[in-house]
This record gives structure tokens, C-alpha cells and sequence, in this order.
């Protein structure tokens, strides 16, 4: 390609992502977006201003060298571009899928003031997945060993996070996992056409290669603790990166009846224990052909709408009680369940859950109105007096959030916590009341992204490897 | 990788009850009474919560009793020693809370008497007197006697067709027992209508009972929220605020209507897993 003016860049569209149509994705669980080919990334990264002092990489929680690996994906060169990613990102293949580049890395992209920033996630995603179709694993180097070894809590993005970097440092790692598969949230909770698990397991395994020991079934703080990892197993240093995996209900009449269920029970019955396979042998609600509604505006609330959809709900409303300027989940998405047919409902709230017999049938909603900004600057919903409406449903998913588990810090009575339950951390280390015991990801920040998750783990490790030295 | 959870005997204690003795020694250092494992037969089985009957942290073992009534526990009845379960999680859920509160009486219907017998033990050892009720149908399902009988001072056998025991219901010999003893505290275990009876005949005796519930769970760690109960108007996890609960307070109605949320699925599975075994 001959090399472009700044001129001819600029004049570039931003290339689009190949996707499914939406009437043919909504029915099945594979991927959504299908990645693009090496010529529209070789393309899309021709686009690049290459800026001097690249602002994209102040956007980016684990600081990768965007412009660095974009420069290589313009030439071709995508084994490049992997060693440069995978300086600072375990999991790229996850993260060009799920980041919210929006408000990171392209938000900061100087094209985007235009309105086409560069497509860094695309991006990413391509390099990633190439790699892995090529059969080529990129190994960062590994330090000599330190004779030092350090427990990681948990097998989300903060503990595969913290976990690729003390590896590389040289210190011994085992991973413990309460589930009987790796991932975390990315394993349980991130739906199939959002984020194949095959992906997931190919990155986790390219840490597993590098030595790092994963163990599965346990949970640390109820029968094996902390305290026995550090001083019974000989752990030097722990990371706690247990997550926010603990579902809020919104304590209004008749949740208790069959058909409500949180977001995080939806998902790992379909997602982790596979029952949307006719041959599973775990249940999930038949929502074939029945309404579904969906209480909740974040990214889990999305995904569970859409997996209802694929399930064959019809239809599938998310009702949401902000605007639609307020909802947390990542534009693309909810772009996406728009297309396939999922309405959402804002400013409304549910008042009760009603039933028949103890089954669900039907939510009640009051109407709500945007009042005074809450103490993180988004404005509050007020109820409408009077403004009530009923909504006939069998199963009523709720993604309010979740609340940090308290296993672990329940059985570590030392451990300081803030008045939110999370593990009080040193948001420049992660460390904790504890000496040797770091902590990060949504156990320290309650429910964030995946992204932070890993800076967190990131920001961790080096804190472990200065205070193992 | 080679499988942890190797099953080490397994004998037939009753209709389509078994006792298997596993290895999981993660699991046997750390339980005490009142925990349950989330078990996983293979490797694409569901979870399911077993309570822990026993365990042994010197052979690294832990006992469990199962009684085939569902597609997964009849798949665990039908393996043999020298075959591994696919995953043991545990010990989950808090344990029995143990004093010495004086005279204790531990009441189980069926299977439930695996879930008290840990719990006699361990108020017994921390010096109560403990008397045992077991109830079942019939005397092939009368299980555990012998063990409780060992660890307990007085044990009371009920069954309904008075085959064992006395013919009647396991409140029959709890009501006699709390007019003829200073009865402390109470502790039961087993289907959910006979529970809530228990709870009922305490209730008017303002006698603090605790009942060990079994909701349907999914994960057993807090995540999933679909072993939640109503108790005393608040909704609780059983898998991490449970699984035991001041049986007074506790919504029996909503949680018998809960379990039988997934009544068709089930039924249709327990039929295939009989029929692929007979095959």
C-alpha cells in the first residue's frame, strides 16, 4: 500500500466490522461480529495519524502501545503486533471483544473528534484471533525465578490479569478457582455470541503454557482460607480477585416466585452449564414463544435479553429506570439488541412481582421521571405518582448488580472492608489491611468492566513483585 | 489430568440410597457439620448439593449419602468404587452452629437423617445430651440407625406403615420427647412438609429450632442467587447464609413451590438417565 498522507488518512471511513444480520444471529448462540479480514485491517490501521504523543494509550487501562501495534497491523504484521499487545494484555482476543473502547482508548483517539476514531478493539481483536487461527502463541518472556510463590483467588480478568504478569516476573502461581471452568465472569457470564468460550480458553491456556497452575473446585474462605494458603500451603503473597458475584434482588413484593431469577442464574445455567443444548442436563425456563422481561440498563442486563431472545422469548423488553444517556451497557450492544429485536423500556421501575399459584405472571412498573444528579453525578430517578402499568410475563430477569461476595472476607476477619462490603485496597498497589495480601477487580471497586478489572490485576502484580523483592 | 474425586466404596444403604466414601482431601481437612459439596458426576453434568456426612482429614476422604431421585443422583448411585466424580466443591455453606445448649434433639425424615447424624456428633462431643428421632415410610428406608444410635443418648424410630419403630409421624415421638424432657434446642432435617410440622410443634413450646434446608443451587458460592429462601420476611442465600435457618421464621410454602420449579425437565431426565443406564 503506498504510504498515505495525513490528508488522505483523514479522509478515510472507518472500516466496519462484518457482522451476522441480525435475523439470522438472533437465533442461534455463535458470534455476532465476525472479525475482519487482513485487508480491511491492514485498511483500518492505514488510518492511524501515528500521533507523537499517542493519547489512545492514556485511555487504556492496561496502557498498551496502540500506536506501536497498529503501525505493525499496517505492514502486515500481525506476530508484531501480538508481542506488543501481549506486553501488557494477557487476553487480548477477550478485551477486543468486550472493552468499552468507546470511552477508553478510542474516545481519546484524536480521529474521533470526527466521529471515526481509529477501531482499536477491531483492532485488537484481529491480531489476536489471527494469531490464534495461525497456531502461533506468543510467549512474553519469562524473568529467572524468584523461588517466590503467590496464590491468585480467583480466575476472572483481575486474577488471569495479575497471574500473566507475576509469571513473567518469575515468581511461582497457582490460581484457585471456585467453578469447574476458568474465567470468571468470562466463563459464566459473558454470553457465547458476545465472546466464544473457546476464545477464553485459548488465552487461559497460553498462561497455563507459561506455567502457571490453575485449580478448579476450590473455594478459598470457606474450608481452605486465606490464612492457610500463607501459612500452611506457603504462599509468599496472595491476590484476592474474587469479584462482585453476589446478586442484588430489588426487595420488592413476590420476588420469591418461580420465574424471577437474576441475571447471574440465567446466564451460568445457559452460558456455564450449557442449557440451551437440547442434550443439557441442567434446566433453564422454557421461554420458547413467552414474554421475557429483563430489570436493568448495565451490559449483564443486555446479554441476558439477548440470550432470552435466542432461547426464542418473545418478547423480550429490558426495562431500564434512567434514560437512555444513563444506561452503563457498552453502546455496541445495545445497538445490537435493538437490531435483534430487543425493546427497551426506560424510566420505568418494578413496583411487585405478581403471581398465580407461586409462578410468575406478571410485573407491575411504576413510571419514573430524571430528578436531582446522586452523588456519582447521575441523575436519579424519581417515581411518577400514579404512573403505574402491568406487564404480563412468565420470567422476569433481574441485572441490578451485584454486590461483593462475602466468603472470603467473612473468614478473614482481618481483612479491612469499606461500609460497601468491598475490600478496602491502596488504589496504587491493591494492597490490603493485610501484609502480603493484595486484592483488585470488581472484590475492591464492586461491579466495573473487564478492562479495569485487568489493570487492576496488573497494577497488583507489581506491587507483589516490589514486595516480594 | 487425573481425576481427584475417586469414589472409594460404595454400599447400598437403602432403596436406591447409596453411601460412597470420595476423595477430595481439600474438602475432608476443612468440614464440619451442617457443610454440603456441590457435586458434578461428569463432565457436563449439573451441580447439585450434597450434604457432607462425614469426613475423614487423616484418609482425606468424605462420606455422602444419595438417594436416586433425580437424572444426576441416580448417575451417582449407578458408579462404582474406582470411578471419580468430576468435581467436589467444599465445604459450603456455614457450619452447625455447636454449644452446649443442654438437652438437644435432632429430628430427620429419609435421607435427612445423613444431614443430622454429622450434627448429633458434633453436640455430643461438645457435651449435650443428644436424643435422635428418625422417621420414614416404611423400615427399608429407615437408614443410619446404627451410627446414630452411637453417637446419640436416646434414639426414636418412626415409620408409616409401622414396620420399624413406632407407626407414626417423627412429631408423634418429637412431641412426646419435648413433654417427657427439658428439651433445649431442636435441629431437622428432611422433606419439606415435615420440617414445617416440626417447626410447628416447637413453635407453640417456644423452643428454638433450626432446620437445614435444601433449595435448588446452582453454583453453592453467593453468585447465582437461585437457592434463595424467605426467611422472616428477608431473603437469605441458603449456599452462603445457610443452610440452616431458625425453622420459625422460615417460608416452607415458598420453598416447597420453589423446588418445583424445574418438576417436568426433571422427571424427563430422571426417565432418559434410567433408560441410557439400563441400556
Amino acid at each position: 500500500m503506498p504510504e498515505l498522507t495525513k490528508r488522505e488518512r483523514m479522509k478515510m471511513d472507518r472500516t466496519a466490522m462484518p457482522m451476522r444480520h441480525a435475523s439470522e444471529r438472533a437465533t442461534d448462540f455463535d458470534e455476532v461480529n465476525s472479525g475482519y479480514t487482513m485487508e480491511m485491517a491492514m485498511t483500518e490501521a492505514s488510518r492511524c495519524l501515528e500521533c507523537k504523543r499517542p493519547v489512545c494509550v492514556d485511555g487504556c487501562p492496561v496502557g498498551i502501545r496502540i500506536k506501536d501495534f497498529i503501525e505493525l497491523v499496517a505492514v502486515g504484521d500481525t506476530s508484531g503486533a501480538a508481542s506488543v499487545i501481549l506486553e501488557d494484555n494477557a487476553l487480548p482476543a477477550v478485551c477486543g471483544r468486550v472493552c468499552p473502547q468507546e470511552s477508553q482508548c478510542e474516545e481519546a483517539c484524536v480521529l474521533g473528534k470526527k466521529g471515526r476514531p481509529i477501531a482499536i478493539g477491531h483492532l485488537e481483536r484481529f491480531v489476536a484471533d489471527e494469531e490464534r487461527r495461525r497456531g502461533l502463541r506468543h510467549a512474553a518472556a519469562v524473568a529467572p525465578s524468584s523461588g517466590k510463590s503467590v496464590a491468585v483467588i480467583g480466575s476472572g480478568p483481575a486474577g488471569l490479569a495479575c497471574a500473566g504478569d507475576l509469571i513473567q516476573m518469575g515468581h511461582k502461581v497457582t490460581v484457585f478457582e471456585a467453578l469447574h471452568e476458568l474465567g470468571g465472569v468470562l466463563a459464566y457470564g459473558i454470553p457465547e455470541f458476545r465472546l466464544p468460550k473457546e476464545i477464553v480458553r485459548s488465552e487461559i491456556s497460553g498462561l497455563a503454557d507459561q506455567g502457571v497452575v490453575f485449580e478448579t473446585d476450590v473455594l478459598i474462605g470457606s474450608g481452605t482460607t486465606l490464612a492457610n494458603l500463607m501459612e500452611e500451603d506457603g504462599f509468599d503473597a496472595v491476590f484476592v480477585g474474587t469479584g462482585a458475584g453476589l446478586p442484588r434482588f430489588p426487595g420488592i413484593e413476590g420476588e420469591d416466585l418461580i420465574g424471577v431469577l437474576s441475571a447471574n442464574e440465567f446466564l451460568t445455567r445457559v452460558n456455564l452449564m450449557s442449557a440451551n443444548l437440547s442434550d443439557s442436563q441442567t434446566p433453564v425456563y422454557d421461554v420458547a414463544g413467552r414474554p421475557v422481561v429483563v430489570i436493568g440498563g448495565g451490559n449483564t442486563a443486555v446479554d441476558a435479553a439477548r440470550v432470552a431472545l435466542r432461547l426464542g422469548a418473545q418478547p423480550v423488553s429490558m426495562l431500564y429506570r434512567r434514560s437512555e444517556e444513563e444506561m452503563p451497557a457498552r453502546n455496541e450492544e445495545i445497538e445490537h439488541a435493538r437490531e435483534e429485536g430487543v425493546q427497551i423500556r426506560l424510566l420505568v421501575a418494578p413496583v411487585t412481582f405478581n403471581g398465580d399459584d407461586g409462578w410468575l405472571s406478571s410485573v407491575t412498573i411504576q413510571e419514573m421521571e430524571l430528578g436531582e444528579p446522586d452523588d456519582q453525578g447521575r441523575a436519579r430517578p424519581v417515581p411518577i405518582e400514579g404512573a403505574f402499568a402491568t406487564i404480563p410475563t412468565d420470567v422476569a430477569i433481574v441485572a441490578i448488580g451485584n454486590a461483593p461476595n462475602p466468603v472470603l472476607i467473612r473468614s478473614t476477619p482481618d481483612l479491612a472492608t469499606t461500609p460497601w462490603g468491598t475490600v478496602e485496597t491502596d488504589p496504587e498497589t491493591g494492597a490490603t489491611s493485610l501484609e502480603g495480601v493484595f486484592a483488585g477487580g470488581d472484590i475492591a471497586t464492586g461491579g466495573a468492566t473487564v478492562i479495569l478489572a485487568l489493570a487492576a490485576g496488573r497494577t497488583a502484580a507489581a506491587a507483589i513483585d516490589q514486595w516480594l523483592r | 489430568m487425573t481425576p481427584r474425586f475417586t469414589i472409594h466404596e460404595t454400599i447400598e444403604v437403602g432403596p436406591d440410597i447409596a453411601r460412597l466414601v470420595v476423595d477430595a482431601p481439600r474438602v475432608a481437612r476443612h468440614a464440619r457439620a451442617g457443610q454440603f459439596v456441590i457435586v458434578r458426576p461428569s463432565g457436563d453434568s449439573e451441580r447439585i448439593p450434597l450434604t457432607i456426612c462425614d469426613s475423614n482429614p487423616d484418609s482425606g476422604t468424605i462420606t455422602l449419602v444419595v438417594q436416586a431421585i433425580g437424572g444426576t443422583t441416580t448417575q451417582i448411585n449407578a458408579m462404582q468404587a474406582g470411578d471419580a466424580l468430576s468435581d467436589v466443591l467444599g465445604p459450603l455453606g456455614l457450619p452447625t452452629e455447636i454449644e452446649r445448649f443442654g438437652t438437644c434433639v435432632v429430628v430427620a425424615g429419609g435421607v435427612g437423617a445423613a444431614i443430622v447424624l454429622p450434627v448429633a456428633k458434633a453436640l455430643a462431643e461438645a457435651g449435650n445430651r443428644v436424643i435422635g428421632i428418625i422417621g420414614a415410610r416404611d423400615a427399608d428406608h429407615l437408614i443410619l440407625v446404627d451410627e446414630m444410635d452411637e453417637v446419640c443418648d436416646e434414639v426414636f424410630l418412626t415409620t408409616e406403615d409401622g414396620s420399624a419403630g413406632v407407626q407414626g409421624f417423627v412429631t408423634d415421638a418429637l412431641a412426646s420427647v419435648v413433654d417427657s424432657h427439658d428439651v433445649d434446642r431442636v435441629l431437622t432435617a428432611g422433606p419439606i412438609p415435615m420440617m414445617r410440622a416440626v417447626a410447628d410443634v416447637t413453635r407453640a413450646y417456644e423452643l428454638p429450632t433450626i432446620a437445614s434446608l435444601n433449595p435448588i443451587m446452582v453454583d453453592g458460592t453467593g453468585m447465582c442467587g437461585g437457592c434463595r429462601v424467605t426467611v422472616g420476611g428477608e431473603t437469605l442465600f441458603a449456599c452462603i447464609d445457610g443452610p440452616e435457618f431458625d425453622a420459625h421464621i422460615v417460608d416452607f410454602v415458598s420453598l416447597q413451590k420453589r423446588n418445583e420449579a424445574y418438576h417436568t425437565f426433571e422427571a424427563c431426565r430422571l426417565r432418559d438417565t434410567r433408560e441410557e443406564l439400563d441400556a
